[in-house]
């Protein structure tokens, strides 16, 4: 199939930047996005031209490390996918598409479509650590976990930090990634001695970032690779709320 | 207190405070709707009884309290509740715009809904309403429709509503308050913590409920009277 692709390119961070439109040919369905973009990075450096940035890694859809926001959507159009893991026989012949970089005040642009997402490493960092007792490993299963908890908390634990869900909110609030960070441990026993000092960290470091404020659009959790659940949100809520009330900071 | 207010200090704090004060508006909402349809009833022997609901407002608690003082209380508390919900969602309102400075050139919502993305300027069209409807109904310093007069609730709701850009903007804000409402409510449960995977339908089902409520009842008052269906 032929395309026609609208990419934000930028030189860095200072430039000004702006959209090239580059139309490309002969697409197999079966490629994958970023694979697209590999080709026609591949004719941009034949023909002298300088190749178009963006983030990836594992191209197996768990390191969070690709972005990218295809047609006004965050990771395309297939729900609880990444960009790597998007193949090109969601289009089909002849369609635009526009792709944008993540969008936030806490993502600048690096160079093209790549942004500096180590804002929300800072959050992470923020958290802390857990205390857990040194010494000889302990036996498997002697801390009791509920199933309830156990799924609860790994289905939390599976944010891969790709950022699309401040990407896709109208506030860029970055709710549903401390959400799911607060709440994987919040709802373990490994996480409870600095349960209370955790979320007031992290959600002061959210703040400080510059990330907006929640209004419950509920965007993230519909483009959310790994569909993490706004049910995160109401738990972060009563997480901080419980932290504050108890004076603990 | 001070615990209250380190809480009000982070940006999910000042959404709880909108969102009990939100909840104590849709109460408010509720009852002030309530007590309006009285204007259906017809007179009873010359006296009306929306104007006996007005002086029982004017007369309640009497005689631990004076004349007035409740419906004083309840207006203090409510402007007081008002300033603090407005107040929160300026700020928030802020922070959410220079989030993010550089826009999208396409945005396509995936969840989002009319409801939520017109909360900030439905929450401007209300409070317009509330100032112009406090001058209009109950202070009477503007009023198009004739003499004002102190008291006579049936008699002043009929000659205001009889102007039709009067109703024309009553019925215009009860809708915006109508959207505020349905994303309000549902949002209010989730800012609360209330969230449960079993019981979450019915934070949907509320919102509808209390957004239609509110706006249905809210709207046949006016319209009523222009098309001289109230007597
Ligand atoms: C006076 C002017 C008003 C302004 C400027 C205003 C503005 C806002 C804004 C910006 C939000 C946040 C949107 C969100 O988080 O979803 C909000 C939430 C809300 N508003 Fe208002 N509003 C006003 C009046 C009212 C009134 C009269 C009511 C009720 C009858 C009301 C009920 C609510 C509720 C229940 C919420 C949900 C709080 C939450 O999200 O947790 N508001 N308002
Ligand atoms: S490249 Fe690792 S998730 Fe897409």
């Amino acid at each position: 199939m032929d395309l026609k692709l609208k990419i934000w390119r930028q030189k860095g961070p200072e430039d000004k930047g702006g959209f090239v439109t580059y139309e490309v040919k002969d697409v197999h369905p079966d490629q994958s996005f970023l694979e697209m973009l590999d080709d026609l990075n591949v004719r941009l450096i034949h023909e002298g031209e300088d190749p178009i940035a963006f983030d990836h890694d594992c191209r197996e859809g768990i390191c969070g490390m690709c972005s990218l926001v295809l047609n006004g959507r965050p990771h395309g159009p297939w729900d609880e996918t990444t960009t790597c893991q998007l193949h090109m026989r969601a289009y089909k012949d002849g369609d635009t598409i526009t792709i944008e970089p993540f969008r936030a005040k806490a993502f600048p642009v690096v160079k093209d479509l790549v942004v500096d997402r180590s804002a929300m490493d800072r959050v992470l960092q923020a958290g802390g650590y857990i205390s857990v007792a040194t010494g000889n490993p302990q036996d498997a299963n002697t801390i009791p976990v509920s199933k309830d908890d156990a799924e609860r908390a790994m289905d939390a634990s599976a944010c891969i930090g790709c950022g699309a869900c401040i990407a896709s909110c109208p506030n860029a609030s970055a709710m549903l990634f401390v959400a799911a960070k607060v709440s994987h441990l919040a709802l373990l026993p490994q996480g409870q001695p600095e349960r209370m000092i955790r979320v007031d960290k992290m959600v002061a470091q959210m703040d400080a970032e510059g990330f907006g404020a929640c209004t419950n659009h509920t965007e993230c959790e519909a483009v959310c690779p790994k569909g993490i659940s706004i049910d995160f949100i109401a738990m972060l809520n009563r997480e901080i709320t419980r932290s504050k009330l108890s004076g603990v900071s | 207190m001070k615990r209250v207010v380190n809480l009000y200090r982070t940006s999910i704090g000042k959404k709880i405070i909108m969102a009990i004060s939100g909840f104590v508006f849709v109460a408010f909402v509720i009852v002030h709707m309530l007590g309006n349809l009285k204007i259906f009833y017809p007179a009873h022997e010359g006296v009306y009884k929306i104007d006996v609901y007005g002086e029982f407002l004017r007369t309640v608690g009497y005689p631990v309290f004076a004349r007035g003082q409740v419906l004083w209380i309840f207006r203090i508390t409510l402007i007081g509740l008002a300033l603090f919900h407005i107040w929160s969602a300026i700020v928030t309102w802020l922070m959410s715009r220079s989030a993010r400075p550089i826009k999208y050139k396409v945005v396509e919502p995936v969840a989002s809904t009319l409801a939520s993305r017109t909360m900030r300027i439905g929450g401007v069209v209300i409070a317009v309403f509330i100032i112009f409807h406090m001058l209009n109904l109950t202070t009477g310093d503007i009023f198009p429709g004739g003499q004002f007069e102190h008291g006579a609730v049936h008699d002043n709701m009929l000659a205001n509503f009889s102007v039709w850009w009067v109703t024309a903007f009553y019925v215009i804000a009860m809708l915006f308050l109508g959207l505020h409402l349905y994303h309000g409510v549902w949002s209010a449960f989730q800012t609360l913590g209330v969230s449960n995977p079993k019981y979450n339908s019915w934070r949907r089902g509320l919102a509808w409920f209390v957004a239609i409520l509110v706006t249905a009842g809210n709207i046949a008052i006016p319209l009523a009277i222009l098309m001289g269906k109230v007597h």
